[in-house]
């Protein structure tokens, strides 16, 4: 019992980043509607600028906050420079775009840097807590939890509540229409990229000092543990990517404490193909058809 | 009056031969004109090109003396040039508010912007009922007024209405034309409206252009061609 209950507050945590991280497939999804297979590799590089700001300035604090403006940047680069002139005919134009920057993008972090995994540190200790003798969050599982929250609701806030939130949304639906109602929708294209790769940057951020460390690989496993989130909650669907985040990591975290971890990829890939299976648009794929 | 519009030999066609043959016009400001003619006849055609949605061959459009030929669509909008789509353009999955807002948003801050969408639900009272609905939740009717209220909100100089009439009840139109004549009277908005149904068109246009394959086969006040029987059977169908 005590085991699961640690079980269930770790993969919480764990799931929150999912949930983050394959909140900015969907916003990717829904402003360009591309998979964005680059975005563990974009994320990666944010998230090395984060490890070299930490590393000269010792604060943590400052290799976030450059966390997030690198995603960004690298966010508005790959947009501007790159997806912009995808050809529009096939879908599996931006797909293909997207794998040639993951190579591209990992193996020059791999000629910088090298292959090593670089340990990163955390402003939180990452041993559990114990409330009435049981181990349940770890300061460092509560500070993740916290951050992932208080994204995802200031995301929801910006869409719904705010005129940016608005322009966004009209672009990714009925980009012509906005367009006619003087909305600059490729402006909003730009920023709906940049969000995306900042909030995917500070997923990678929050999770990879709680795996091996830094590496050009390190987000391989998250992007696809995260693809499959956006799956299963639906690649439409904002609510679907909290919800398919959390069931994700607590499948993960309950898998590996009692099945053992190399079973874990294998019980998600099982989830990935019931679903689809069962319900291909996702969990919860929009019902009616769009017509605007 | 001065030209608010005009129409320089455009020349528009998506790949094998143009859809519009060298068109010449213009529309002095203030004016309410038709732009009749059968399915295929370039209507739409004209809309999007002078909306800046599809780039002529040839040819020019000039609003309010300014070439737009390398202007944005969206600074057109901006300009004052506002189009409504065929087929009725709501945004299916915002909200009747969410929709007229951003209508209103690059226009109107504030209090401002509050005030202009007020005055479009006393324009069109049904949406009041109606604005937390989704887009997609609407009637017909209810989306043709919410996407000409979406269109007037930000007080455009030319609107481009297309076939507004499609799909609706008689009454409806009836009704949706009249709040158009009565908003063009009273603030001086120009409007071209596409229209197949070229009775409704003409029961509030002061000139009508017809179109036959994508070229002027006329061009006169209203009254005279409702009264041209010849032009009506061979271009107009009725």
């Amino acid at each position: 019992m005590d085991r699961l209950l640690y079980l269930l507050a770790t993969g919480l945590a764990r799931g929150a980043v999912f949930a983050l991280f394959a909140l900015s497939l969907v916003l990717i999804w829904r402003a360009a509607r591309i998979v964005n297979f680059a975005q563990g590799a974009m994320a990666v590089v944010a998230t090395y600028v984060a490890f070299a700001v930490t590393g000269l300035t010792g604060s943590y604090w400052l290799g976030l906050g450059s966390a997030l403006l690198a995603g960004a940047a690298i966010g508005f680069a790959v947009e501007r420079g790159v997806m912009r002139f995808a050809p529009q005919g096939s879908p599996f134009s931006g797909v293909i775009i997207a794998i040639g920057l993951v190579m591209v993008l990992q193996s020059a972090l791999g000629i910088l840097f090298g292959q090593q995994h670089r340990p990163m540190a955390v402003p939180f200790d990452e041993r559990p807590i114990m409330i009435a003798g049981v181990p349940v969050f770890s300061p460092y599982d509560l500070f993740v939890l916290v951050v992932a929250v208080a994204v995802m609701a200031a995301l929801a806030l910006l869409f719904t509540r705010t005129s940016l939130g608005l322009q966004l949304r009209a672009s990714a639906f009925a980009p012509e229409v906005s367009r006619l109602l003087g909305v600059r929708v490729s402006r909003m294209l730009t920023i709906g990229w940049m969000l995306s790769a900042a909030v995917a940057s500070l997923a990678a951020l929050l999770l990879v000092p709680t795996e091996l460390g830094l590496n050009p690989h390190s987000t391989d496993m998250l992007f696809v543990y995260a693809f499959t989130v956006a799956v299963v909650g639906g690649l439409d669907s904002p609510p679907g990517a909290l919800i398919g985040g959390l069931v994700v990591g607590l499948v993960i975290s309950l898998v590996t404490g009692y099945l053992g971890s190399t079973v874990a990829p294998i019980a998600v890939l099982v989830l990935l193909v019931v679903v689809l299976l069962v319900r291909p648009g996702g969990i919860f794929a929009a019902r009616e058809a769009r017509t605007a | 009056m001065s030209d608010l519009l005009e129409i320089d030999r455009l020349v528009v066609g998506y790949g094998g031969a143009p859809v519009l043959h060298e068109l010449s016009f213009s529309i002095p400001s203030g004016a309410v004109v038709g732009l009749l003619g059968a399915n295929g006849a370039g209507k739409t055609t004209l809309m999007r090109a002078i909306a800046g949605l599809v780039a002529p061959r040839s040819g020019s459009v000039v609003f309010d003396g300014d070439v737009l030929d390398d202007v944005a669509v969206e600074d057109r909008a901006r300009r004052g040039l506002a189009q409504v789509p065929e087929g009725r353009s709501v945004v299916a999955e915002l909200t009747v508010d969410e929709n007229l807002r951003l209508g209103a948003l690059w226009r109107f801050r504030g209090a401002e912007r509050e005030r202009a969408i007020d005055e479009i639900y006393e324009l069109f009272e049904p949406l009041a009922r109606r604005r937390s609905s989704a887009g997609h939740q609407l009637s017909g009717g209810e989306r043709q007024m919410l996407a000409l209220g979406r269109a007037l909100i930000a007080r455009p100089r030319l609107l481009l209405l297309d076939e507004p009439s499609l799909g609706l009840a008689p009454l409806v139109v009836a009704s949706i034309l009249e709040v158009l004549r009565d908003t063009a009277d009273r603030t001086g908005l120009t409007v071209l409206l596409a229209e197949q149904n070229v009775t409704s068109a003409l029961s509030i246009a002061d000139r009508g252009i017809v179109l036959g394959l994508g070229e002027i086969v006329a061009d006169a006040p209203a009254d005279t061609l409702a009264a041209d029987s010849a032009l009506r059977h061979a271009y107009l169908g009725f």
